[in-house]
């Protein structure tokens, strides 16, 4: 198929496609969603007291920015996320490569996870409020509870996936046990683990504003919270943009992480 | 335990095995029994297993799919226990896995994070040599299996023939009491596996070292074989011992040879009426 015309490799299953038609076709996207909500709103169709225009939009963006308020509210949901995150990520991912490696701990871990990862965090909610308070702390810890055993058991599963043949071949050039946790299994999830974190970050901002709505004094969720109570469906639409946006920035940083650590792997 | 008759192992006039061979054993099997047991199931993978290889020889078990060859290495290679029996490196009793004994799998178990110099520097690190010290070592056994300009490149990089070549550079770089072979070369294509087998040749005949290579292809076990282990399976027994005495340094010329062809008559008879 490498001399197929452009065309043709559009049309075939894997066939790898020019650069620019890759960012063309990304770029795209966004035009047509633009294009298609420029319609509705500028032409009438829909009212601005639900759906806002983007020039709207983008006007109290401005302002926001203009008065330092929107900085504020970025930087308080992103603290929030990377601090749950980092948090739930620094325990999870050598508690996950123990549980998938030592049947113990698995034997030992499991019951509780398997109970834990299926209650919704917001049913916590109110209780971290009582326990904790409305600070960030409490924000944190929604975070940390919403990703935590997902993370868990994510990481369990990559870790038990390592070949065993890697490990007794470790074993067979002199490696002790604890190297063959060190210098077999780290290395060989980390990959995965890379994985693991880039889709549990996106899970991360989804929680971010369950915990904003309903206990705090800043952040994208609560400013959106505070605009639904004024009509003010501008701001609702820059924080849902600006989450979004954030979360593609977050995205894009574990891709090339993942490419720059384990350039090995492809 | 039949050999060949001595007329015929005689006529090459020298013994060429006796070369490599001293007489010190180095590897003794006895009396090994492999049972594996999940739940009410329980297969017996060998029974009554005994056999020996002197330092330095070069010992080879053939055998059909599923005779219990891995199972044998894997024992020796201390990865598993026995139910029954002792294996002996060095008059040392096998008590799970170590250095001593290195080994090259079946299938491709080169570390991916790791480019090719790094894997071959693996054990060395282990074993926390200095610095210059394996950088010595990385650097000879590259040589001698022909890979010094791929030191840099990433396993995924490699073909089959040459991931084979760095699992035997990483094995011998430990210089290991006995290396084990578990079918090194049979996933490899017939061309590369000729010449792979040529080059174990050669690396084993630079580096003296006794070798216990594991393969069903009869062909190969004999181009390579100081003393071939017939093996036959469920459960894996040793049938018959054959020592060869066809001169080194050996081609595949050798595959013409009457002394060839008579020990492949031989063991073809054996395998041949285990079927039937
Ligand atoms: N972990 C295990 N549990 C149960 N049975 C096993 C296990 N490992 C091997 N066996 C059985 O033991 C027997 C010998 O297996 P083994 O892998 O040693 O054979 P082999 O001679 O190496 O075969 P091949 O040439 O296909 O590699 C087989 O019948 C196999 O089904
Ligand atoms: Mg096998």
């Amino acid at each position: 198929m490498a001399h197929a015309s452009l065309w043709q490799r559009c049309l075939t299953p894997r066939a790898t496609i020019p650069k620019t038609l890759t960012w063309s076709a990304g770029i795209g996207i966004w035009l047509v969603v633009i294009a298609l909500w420029s319609l509705v709103t500028y032409s009438g169709l829909v009212r601005s007291i639900f759906l806002p225009t983007p020039t709207s939009v983008l006007s109290t963006a401005v302002s926001m920015i203009g008065d330092g308020s929107l900085w504020k509210d970025i930087w308080s949901s992103a603290q929030v996320v990377l601090y749950g995150f980092l948090l739930s990520s620094v325990v999870a991912i050598p508690l996950g490569i123990l549980m998938g490696s030592f049947r113990l701990a698995q034997a030992f871990l499991d019951p509780l996870v398997n109970f834990m990862r299926y209650l919704p965090v917001t049913a916590f909610v109110p209780l971290f409020i009582l326990w904790i308070g409305i600070g960030i702390e409490q924000r944190v810890t929604v975070i940390f509870f919403g990703i935590f055993f997902q993370q868990l058991v994510m990481i369990a599963d990559i870790s038990r996936g390592v070949s065993q043949d890697l490990i007794n071949a470790s074993y067979t050039l002199g490696a002790k046990r604890r190297d063959v946790v060190t210098h077999v299994l780290f290395p060989a999830c980390l990959p995965g683990v890379i994985d693991m974190m880039r889709v549990t970050m996106g899970w991360a901002w989804t929680f971010v504003v369950v915990a904003e709505l309903v206990a705090a004094n800043s952040g994208l969720g609560y400013i959106s919270l505070k605009a639904m109570r004024g009509f003010q469906v501008d701001v609702i639409f820059l924080s849902i943009g600006l989450i979004g946006l954030l979360g593609l920035v977050t995205d894009q940083f574990f891709r090339l992480l993942r490419k720059r650590l384990t350039s090995w792997a492809l | 335990m039949g050999a060949l008759n001595d007329g015929e192992i005689m006529r090459g006039g020298i013994q060429p095995s006796m070369l490599h061979t001293g007489s010190r054993t180095c590897l003794d099997i006895r009396q090994i029994g492999l049972t594996f047991s999940s739940g009410q199931q329980s297969v017996t993978a060998l029974e009554d297993i005994s056999l020996q290889a002197a330092e330095n020889e070069f010992a080879v078990i053939v055998g059909p799919s599923g005779c219990g060859k891995s199972s044998l290495l894997y024992l020796t290679a201390g990865l598993i226990e026995p139910t029954s029996g002792e294996i002996r490196v060095n008059d040392k009793r096998i008590d799970g896995p170590g250095a001593d004994r290195g080994m090259v799998f079946q299938a491709y178990t080169l570390f991916p994070w790791l480019n090719v110099r790094d894997n071959v520097e693996y054990g060395l690190k282990r074993r926390r040599l200095p610095a210059a010290q394996r950088k010595e070592i990385v650097e000879y056994y590259l040589r001698e299996v022909g890979l010094e300009r791929f030191a840099d490149a990433w396993p995924r990089q490699l073909s089959g023939g040459m991931m084979q070549r760095v699992a035997i550079a990483r094995a011998l770089a430990n210089d290991p009491d006995i290396l084990l072979m578990d079918e090194p070369f049979g996933a490899l294509d017939s061309q590369t596996r000729l010449s792979m087998q040529q080059l174990l040749l050669n690396v084993w005949g630079h580096n003296s070292k006794t070798v216990l290579f594991v393969t069903h292809d009869i062909d190969e076990a004999i181009l390579l074989a100081d003393r071939i282990y017939v093996m036959s399976g469920r459960p894996g027994v040793i049938s018959r011992t054959i020592e060869v005495h066809l001169p080194r340094p050996r081609t595949s010329e050798i595959v013409m040879e009457k002394h060839f062809l008579d020990i492949k008559r031989e063991i073809l008879g054996i395998l041949h009426h285990d079927d039937t």
